[in-house]
């Protein structure tokens, strides 16, 4: 107990930094970033060999890289950072110790031996049947084992973050309500909850399969349950990286959410409706009726993209309202233009926030659509969807953040601030060209999940129209700019936080600069402060795109054959 | 802040600003319009997938497919059967490791029931270029009612991964006018 309620004060926020929680944030955020280098360096090979110019791997590689790259940057990278963030968001931003460390500990050790298992047995090659694991493909039983094992590991974190909001309520460090970056991540650990629960359902009768105890698992079956945990997942991320939208906004900003009650109802939207979105994975699968299609994929009704459109409006909003409060009042945009650009926090988490809401949000509701589907199911436009969303967003914003966390958490000096300054750019170009590109090969028919598209060993032929090859290489292009700035910010994690010069315990760090809470003018909810006319703008645009591509997707779908 | 609690310990009573209350009545109306748009389209559109399915074992597919191979082939073509079956008729295509068969010849603007099932693992009908995506189980049948709308030559790529061989799979459908039919 004395040593697990040990701590220190933080010079730059003045929050209280438990030392327990303080060393899982940072255990669980090496262990992301290894894996992150490790899934990206597989999803380069990916792409050289989608490149027709290059075709760098074997066919049986690619399928091995492409099932590796799956798994440990969209599940092994987000969920390690996920819980760091989940434990930074109860225990320092409420200034208590946190529940249970033991346990947060085995949650740890069971997710990175989960993680090693899975991708050891991934390695061998006798598993490789994509992050998805479609059924009746048959995987080594270690390669269930191994996500089941992680997915306790996930989940004993969720109930640690949970015990911990019971502690800091019990102990009384907070008043009031929960910070809304608190809410957000609660929001991510309540959907974690029923994202895990759906995959055990699934995952553990599968792993009885192949060790060839249960005779069949059928696959429509498989896929939709497999998709409550594969999709929700996804929301998790959602929740996540708009918490730390709104806790970047915050640190670099000082700025207020515009209205905590409309913030916090669109987190509840999330929980309330984005689970139904498995529901955008069984558009084109047999036997499923127009109306279940129709009321699922659209979240009832797009209540959930609601919540993220709100979000779109409140998080640039408070930002531009801050901005505003400190005299950057001229015209529509000089909040924006005069932003910290050279701060990769704030770069990199606009950069999310823009690209999540124009490459991922808009390309995600019309794929989503029922009829639309037809048209991009299982093409390269799905991979370019979600390259938007997870890649773009997610993993952009929690490389913003981390430029917050080494002085913050790691208490050393940010190094090589040159390279971490442009880092955001290189990275957030780079996959927004490989998300575009994809989409538009996709768009073109290309498949997705496929070695060679020009159809070299296959005894009929096929062409795809020489565009596509194209699109290709320039995916290739960007992704290879991605990879690069991915590297630089391996290199700028690691040369900080094993041999940055360590922060004095009173020492207030210099870059990124964190302005001190009590510049913080701008108030809610206050008609005098809250004039947002850049924002307006920005979110008028975005509708614009939104609507006529839309539109255009309709276009598309009703020049092709008749079907019914 | 969003990393403080909030400021006004009674934040649910706070009045909404114009702009977001404004921009809520926008989003929430357009979430409307998308979702009776895909209601829309069931009525006025002509894409709309069959929600006709089977549950049918591997071994009647095949016999069912074989059935109409049997029948109505008008030619080979690098060891795939062609098939000419009536307009209108319900027509066959199975998915395999790693192969489409048969070849089917289709009439233009004629109606047909396509039947896709897997006899292993799950594949991807891709209907190119077209652009036509469905996804085909084993152990299940889906039934659709197409009309090729367009004469040409249409490759059936697998874009569902199905094993290291899945970027062999191609098959094809040929779709041809009516009167080049009746010289046959």
């Amino acid at each position: 107990m004395s040593k697990t309620a040990e701590f220190r004060t933080c010079p730059t926020t003045g929050l209280k930094v438990n030392l327990a929680a303080e060393r899982l944030i940072k255990a669980n955020a090496v262990a992301a970033v290894v894996f992150l280098a490790i899934g990206g360096l597989f999803g380069l090979l990916v792409a050289l060999t989608r490149w027709p110019a290059v075709h760098f791997l074997p066919a049986d590689w690619f399928y091995l890289a492409l099932t590796a790259h799956g798994l440990d940057v969209l599940l092994v990278w987000i969920i390690f950072f996920e819980m760091a963030v989940l434990y930074f968001a109860s225990a320092v931003l409420l200034g208590c110790r946190i529940a249970t460390p033991r346990w947060a500990w085995a949650g740890f050790g069971l997710m990175l031996s989960g993680a090693l298992i899975t991708n050891v047995t991934v390695l061998l090659g006798q598993s490789s049947v994509m992050f998805t694991s479609y059924v009746p493909l048959k995987a080594e039983p270690t390669f269930y084992l191994g996500i089941i094992l992680f997915a306790v590991g996930a989940l004993i974190g969720c109930f640690v973050f949970f015990g911990t909001l019971v502690v800091a309520r019990q102990e009384r460090t907070y008043e009031g309500s929960i910070p809304l970056v608190t809410f957000g991540a609660l929001t991510a650990a309540i959907i974690a909850v029923f994202t895990i629960a759906s995959g055990a359902i699934i995952l553990i009768p599968t792993l009885l399969w192949s060790v060839g105890l249960v005779a069949h698992i059928d696959p429509i079956l498989y896929k939709t349950i497999w998709w409550a945990m594969g999709h929700s997942s996804q929301q998790i991320n959602v929740s996540a990286h708009v918490a730390v939208w709104y806790a970047i906004a915050a640190m670099v900003f000082g700025a207020r959410p515009l209205s905590e009650k409309v913030s916090r109802m669109a987190f509840l939207m999330y929980i309330l409706f984005l689970q139904l979105a498995s529901a955008h994975h069984m558009l084109v699968e047999p036997g499923f009726s127009p109306e279940w299609k129709i009321f699922n994929t659209s979240y009832a009704m797009y209540l959930a993209v609601l919540g993220s459109m709100v979000h779109g409006l409140t998080v640039p909003g408070s930002i531009e309202a801050a901005q505003r409060s400190r005299g950057l009042t001229k015209g529509m945009f000089e909040w924006l233009r005069k932003a910290p650009w050279g701060n990769p926090a704030f770069s990199g988490m606009f950069m999310s926030l823009v690209f999540f809401g124009f490459i991922g949000g808009i390309s995600g509701v019309v794929m989503g659509t029922e009829q639309i589907n037809l048209i991009m199911h299982n093409t390269l436009y799905v991979p370019g969807h979600f390259h938007g969303t997870v890649v773009a967003g997610t993993t952009l914003a929690f490389m913003a953040i981390t430029y917050l966390l080494i002085p913050l958490i790691f208490r050393r000096e940010l190094a090589m601030q040159g390279v971490a300054r442009w880092q955001p750019y290189v990275f957030g170009i780079g996959v927004a060209g490989i998300s575009l590109f994809m989409m538009g090969a996709g768009t073109l028919g290309v498949s997705r999940r496929h070695w060679d598209m020009k159809f070299a060993d296959a005894i009929l032929p096929f062409d795809y129209p020489s565009a596509a090859e194209l699109m290709m290489g320039l995916n290739g292009l960007f992704a290879v700019l991605a990879a690069v700035g991915g590297v630089m910010y391996v290199v700028v994690v690691v040369k900080s936080v094993f041999f940055g010069r360590k922060l004095a315990p009173d020492e207030k760090p210099s870059y990124p600069e964190v302005p001190p809470a009590a510049a913080v003018v701008a108030e809610h909810g206050s008609a005098k402060t809250l004039r947002i006319p850049g924002t307006t703008m920005l979110v008028a645009i975005f509708f614009l795109a939104f609507v006529l591509y839309y539109f255009v997707n309709w276009k598309y779908l009703s020049e092709v054959w008749p079907l019914s | 802040m969003a990393i403080t609690p909030p400021s006004e310990r009674i934040w649910w009573k706070e009045p909404i600003a114009r702009v977001e209350l404004i921009w809520i009545v926008i989003a929430f109306t357009w979430g409307l319009v998308m979702f009776f748009m895909m209601i829309y389209w069931h009525g006025a559109g002509e894409q709309n997938l069959s929600s006709e399915a089977y549950q049918i074992k591997a071994e009647v597919f095949a016999e069912r497919t074989q059935a109409m191979i049997d029948e109505h082939t008008v030619r080979d073509e690098s060891g795939f059967p062609v098939v000419h079956p009536p307009a209108g008729s319900d027509v066959y295509m199975m998915a395999r490791l790693y192969q489409w068969s048969p070849i089917l010849e289709l009439e233009k603007d004629q109606t047909y029931r396509l039947h896709l099932s897997s006899l292993d693992v799950q594949h991807g009908f891709s209907l190119q270029p077209v652009n036509i995506n469905v996804q085909v189980h084993p152990d299940y049948e889906m039934v659709m009612t197409i009309r090729p709308d367009q004469v040409g030559e249409y490759g059936v790529v697998c874009n569902e991964f199905c094993g290291l061989g899945h970027h062999l799979m191609v098959g094809k459908i040929y779709v041809v006018d009516r009167e080049e039919q009746s010289d046959e």
